[in-house]
């Protein structure tokens, strides 16, 4: 039976376990912090000599850490890609914003376990020269934003923080910064203007990539909540080691945040690829199955902006023989390890690794209109056909949801989100296009039926059941 | 800018660096193009896809992008096609096809590469062996949907709109929009006539959202006032105070506002634009001399509009300036020729000025020239002067100069004044000189162009002693009111001439409208008044008249008029 891996929640949810310091320095808290600004330079073959600091962050690479917010990008290569000829300070951003619906990962490490996230934040700082850090928390999380401060306060008086950490000379401070309520405040260069004290706005790419042009056009890390607690442990287990966990290139552990249709909801540590869809939704270790009398239907993979995985889907994996040799093999849906490169072999991803499941009670024209009422609240305007084509969606779902639908809907909505995806300034983009055109694609029929229905009951005098949309509360005037 | 053809005679110039290059293809045809471009602070940057396609004379659609602003990237109706040389990983080296043409990777959507993914534009740099498809196909395809989004929530109003004809809107549904609209859903509304600020007024539902307007006024004017409040589709430009949109730049957002969104209190609906005669002119409110466009119909004028001249202006002008015209078509213009209140003929007051000036002994005669006059009338006056030996001046006219284009010289002349010798450094100096020698009966003679003296320093009383004064002005005043020959002169818009910037920027004035009654340019008459007086002739046409000046005004050695161009050359001042 496929068993949790509990890397970063080990101690979450132990009795007795508490957020404060003295708890955090009882089960070895700040160990990896001591022994990463002790460790001595590192003499590489050809001479090269690393600096401590140059060593973690080899070690990151090493590790095959990939970012847990949403993109999985290698950890390491992020870091490597900083300006740090420009002369400008380098900023760190840890990403606390966890908006994208069905996650919920982050807010259990930034409530119960916030030093862990320090401690990672103070090392990957130490690493890459960064004298002034912040953490963008989610405006609705007002509790982990005094949880944060509190913790920071603690971890300056212990001289883990400020100035001349452990008696290194290294100065760092950090400071909160909360969010106001907005889902794009989570995309990183929308994240950065609004922590500018500007409207979130993402910035276009090129020129303004946070590596070179960041913070106050200054270089700028940006790293999710978990992907910066694994440094902590990569430093504690050594890269090597941690580079064990999980499968090739999908290393390490995952939190996975388990939600829908499922008897056990709720969050769960796995080491990344050796735990299958199915196994999260039926092991009695993880979803516990599904409800009684229901089948499932779908499955929504790595959060909402993912694309929909229909129950009984079979997909095409490159697997590596034995022999070194590259092969196609066939995997159903519920095979599928729950990793970064099988989601995306499957023409999903896993993004922010928020499974949601849905069983044979629920409509996906329903469900399509909940997601695209989300994209539409949430589109911050910027660019044209993310501005238009996010409410034209929802505008669209929305009729179809209320007996008002064309059987051309169908065409229609894919035509819509077609038109979105590749051409915005940030993936907002494809968060909008991706349901849309996965869902229609894939539940054709119900899209079509829904549409014919509504046809035909008109036809017979029917009136819509028509109600403003909630997205109409948006519109102030 | 037309540089003067003067024939050199100084040692040639170092040549200039040779421009760096960099070889791309748009729409299949290889350029080779410079490797950077100015941005919009004039700093060179990465030459952008949209700059390359221009040196290929291919103009690719764009609304938020404007040369002079920084860069948004929001409209995404500059989205092209694209591929870039493929290069052998091992070597580093470009993929060759059998006939020796670098192999091209077309940029695909990463998750689904059998779709080309578009890059704007106006923001991405080109590279070396890039291709640019500005028309092809998928090109074609985004730009329409990206149309069709913004038209979607439009209120289609464009027969009651005043960009009509103007509108960016409008004219790029025409040439990349498709035939109809799938949009079936109940449109946006949004606020309509808002009054952003004394001068302007917006109408949300038309905003395109483009931001130009708040870029310019934050990164240009200095002035962050504009922004956008709500979210999604629901975005609405507003003003931080509303009603509060007031700095001295505002009006330059109606015309970088490339639809019928704001609109100028003042255009407003009162002319149809295909309708406006357009002539090039220049402002003369003060000392920068902006480069304008008069738009008249019938004789009347009714906007005034910055023209484009990097070297003065850039693209804008200040609202002082622009609303500063309706004076030209005011009622109470001075349309007759008077002489000793009696409305005579131009030729009877000019052979009758000529003749009393003949008579009029050496240094009894002063004359006073106003800043505001061309260059051509003052060496007019000038020549008239020296003939009478006469004392000459101007008057200074000074205000408080702001950070972007208003000069503290409100006069567009004052250059004008000293290179021909009608006032000195400080002009002004001999007013009180001049004032003196009427009080004391020296000065007999007073010759007044463009300035109502009574407010600087010479009284009605003093004005009342003189035994001829002779006024040319525009509108009524105090001293033309005490005019022994009234000449009523026209407005810069009604005849041509040239105006010395404060930087020296030579530059001429066109003629958009006539002049009303028996107001005649003041060059065509002071020539006539001139050969009477001191016998010179060969200036009856403005290109004559200001040749013969350059050739004798050592500042405009070697200028012709044929060759001052649109947007002028610099004199040494
Ligand atoms: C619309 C949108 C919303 C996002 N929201 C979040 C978020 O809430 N939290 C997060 O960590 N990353 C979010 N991201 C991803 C970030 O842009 C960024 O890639 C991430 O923070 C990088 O961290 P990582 O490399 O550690 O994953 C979002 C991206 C997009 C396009
Ligand atoms: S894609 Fe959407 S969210 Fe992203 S910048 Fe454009 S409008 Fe804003
Ligand atoms: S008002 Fe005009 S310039 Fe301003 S954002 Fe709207 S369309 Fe652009
Ligand atoms: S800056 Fe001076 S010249 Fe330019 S528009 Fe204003 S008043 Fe006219
Ligand atoms: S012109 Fe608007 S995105 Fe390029």
């Amino acid at each position: 039976m496929a068993e949790q891996f509990k890397l970063i929640t080990k101690h979450l949810d132990e009795p007795g376990f508490s957020p404060d310091i003295e708890c955090y320095l009882q089960h070895g808290g700040y160990a990896a912090l001591r022994k990463a600004v002790a460790s001595p330079s590192r003499e590489l073959a050809d001479g090269k000599k690393l600096s401590p600091q140059e060593v973690l962050r080899e070690d990151v690479k090493a590790s095959g850490l990939r970012g847990r917010g949403g993109a999985g990008f290698s950890a390491g290569l992020k870091w490597s890609f900083v300006d740090r000829r420009s002369g400008k300070p380098i900023y760190l951003i840890c990403n606390a914003d966890e908006s994208e619906p069905g996650t919920f990962k982050d807010r259990q490490i930034l409530h119960r376990d916030p030093h862990q996230l320090i401690e990672g934040m103070i090392l990957s700082c130490w690493a890459n020269d960064v004298k002034l850090a912040y953490i963008y928390i989610r405006g609705e999380m007002p509790e982990g934003a005094r949880l944060l401060n509190v913790a920071l306060k603690e971890a300056r008086s212990k001289g883990f923080l400020g100035k001349n950490i452990l008696g290194t000379g290294y100065d760092l401070e950090i400071h909160v910064h909360r969010g106001a309520g907005a889902y794009i405040c989570g995309e990183e260069t929308g994240l950065i203007e609004s922590l500018e004290g500007k409207r979130a706005y993402p910035r276009i790419k090129p020129p303004y990539f946070p590596a070179i042009l960041g913070l106050y056009m200054c270089p700028t890390i940006v790293n999710n909540v978990e992907t910066l607690c694994h440094v902590t442990h990569i430093v504690n287990m050594g890269a090597a080691e941690y580079a064990k966990l999980g499968t090739p290139n999908n290393t390490g552990t995952r939190i996975v945040s388990l939600s829908g249709d499922i008897n056990r909801p709720g969050y769960y540590e796995i080491e990344v690829g050796k735990v299958t869809l199915g196994q999260l939704i039926h092991d009695s270790n993880f979803g516990g199955g599904l409800k009684p009398g229901r089948s499932l239907k779908a499955i929504i993979p790595g959060g909402s902006s993912s694309k929909v995985l229909k129950a009984g889907e079979v997909f095409k994996l490159n697997r590596k023989g034995p022999d070194g040799q590259m092969s196609k093999i066939d995997v159903p849906m519920l095979d599928l390890p729950y990793d970064f490169d099988s989601l995306q072999q499957a023409g999903t991803m896993s993004g922010s690794s928020a499974v949601i499941v849905l069983d044979d009670s629920r409509s996906m024209v329903k469900t399509l209109g909940n997601l695209s009422e989300f994209y539409a609240h949430e589109s911050c305007g910027q660019c044209t056909p993310c501005r238009e084509g996010a409410l034209w969606l929802a505008k669209a779902t929305h009729r179809l949801t209320h007996g008002e639908g064309r059987k051309e809907d169908t065409a229609y909505l894919a035509h819509i989100a077609q038109n979105i995806q590749g051409r915005t300034i940030c993936a907002f983009g494809e968060a909008a296009a991706w349901p849309v055109l996965s869902f229609v694609k894939k539940f054709k029929d119900e899209f079509d039926a829904q549409g014919a229905a509504d046809e035909a009951a008109r036809a017979k005098g029917a009136q819509p059941t028509h109600r403003p949309s909630p997205v109409g509360t948006l519109n102030p005037h | 800018m037309s540089a003067p053809a003067i024939p050199a005679p100084a040692p040639a110039a170092p040549a200039p660096p040779p421009v760096e290059t960099l070889t791309v293809k748009v729409n299949g045809k290889t350029l080779q193009v410079p490797k950077t471009h100015p941005d919009w602070q004039g700093r060179p940057q990465p030459t952008t896809m949209l700059q390359a396609a221009r040196c290929g004379g291919v103009d690719i659609p764009h609304y938020c992008y404007h040369d002079k602003l920084p860069i948004a990237g929001n409209c995404r109706m500059c989205l092209v096609e694209f591929g870039t040389p493929m290069m052998d990983p091992a070597t580093r080296k470009p993929i060759l096809n059998e006939d020796g043409t670098p192999k091209i990777a077309k940029s695909v959507l990463p998750y689904e590469p059998g779709t080309p993914r578009g890059a704007i534009s106006c923001a991405t740099p080109i590279s070396p062996g890039m291709e640019i498809y500005a028309d092809s196909p998928a090109t074609k395809q985004m730009r329409e949907s990206v149309l069709e989004s913004l038209l979607i929530n439009h209120p289609l109003d464009c027969t009651i709109c005043d960009q009509a004809g103007e509108c960016k809107l409008q004219e790029y549904s025409v040439d990349h929009g498709q035939a109809g609209s799938h949009f079936v859903e109940a449109k946006v509304h949004k606020p309509k006539a808002v009054d952003l600020g004394p001068r302007i007024v917006l109408d949300d539902e038309r905003c395109i959202l483009c931001t130009r307007c708040i870029r310019f006024t934050k990164d240009i004017a200095g002035d962050d006032a504009l922004g956008i409040v709500n979210r999604g589709s629901y975005n609405t430009i507003s003003a931080f105070q509303t009603g509060k949109f007031d700095n001295n730049y505002t009006l330059n957002t109606v015309d970088l506002c490339p639809v019928g969104a704001l609109t100028s209190k003042d255009f407003r609906f009162k002319m149809r634009v295909w309708f406006l005669k357009e002539t090039k002119s220049l402002c003369t409110g003060c000392g920068t001399g902006c480069n304008i466009t008069i738009g008249s119909r019938e004789g009347t004028i009714h906007r005034f509009e910055p023209r484009d001249n990097d070297a003065v202006n850039g693209p804008w002008m200040c609202d002082t300036g622009r609303l500063n015209y309706k004076w030209i078509g005011r009622p109470d213009r001075l349309t007759e020729v008077r002489v000793n209140g009696q409305k005579v003929t131009w030729a009877t007051a000019i052979k009758d000025i000529g003749s009393r000036l003949t008579r009029a002994s050496s240094g009894s005669v002063a004359l006073i020239a106003s800043a505001r006059q061309t260059t051509e009338e003052l060496f007019l006056l000038k020549s008239l002067a020296t003939r009478l030996g006469a004392v000459t001046d101007s008057v200074p006219r000074e205000g408080e100069a702001d950070h972007l284009l208003v000069n503290a010289d409100r006069n567009p002349n004052t250059n004008g004044t000293r290179l021909t010798g009608i006032a000195f450094t400080e002009a002004g100096m001999q007013l009180p000189l001049i004032a003196a020698g009427i009080e004391a009966g020296t000065i007999r003679t007073l010759i007044v162009f463009g300035e109502d003296v009574t407010k600087h320093g010479i009284a009605p009383e003093l004005l009342a002693k003189l035994e001829m004064l002779v006024v040319s002005d525009i509108l009524p005043n105090a001293t033309t009111a005490l005019a022994t020959h009234l000449l009523p002169g026209a407005s810069h818009a009604e005849k041509r001439g040239t105006f010395i910037s404060v930087k020296g920027r030579l530059q001429k004035l066109t003629k958009a409208i006539e002049s009303p009654g028996d107001a005649r340019a003041e060059w065509e008459f002071l020539h006539e008044l001139v050969h009477d007086v001191t016998g010179r002739n060969g200036f009856t046409s403005i290109e004559g008249l200001f040749n013969l000046m350059a050739r004798e005004t050592p500042a405009f050695a070697g200028l012709e008029w044929a060759n001052i161009g649109d947007k002028g050359v610099d004199v040494k001042i």
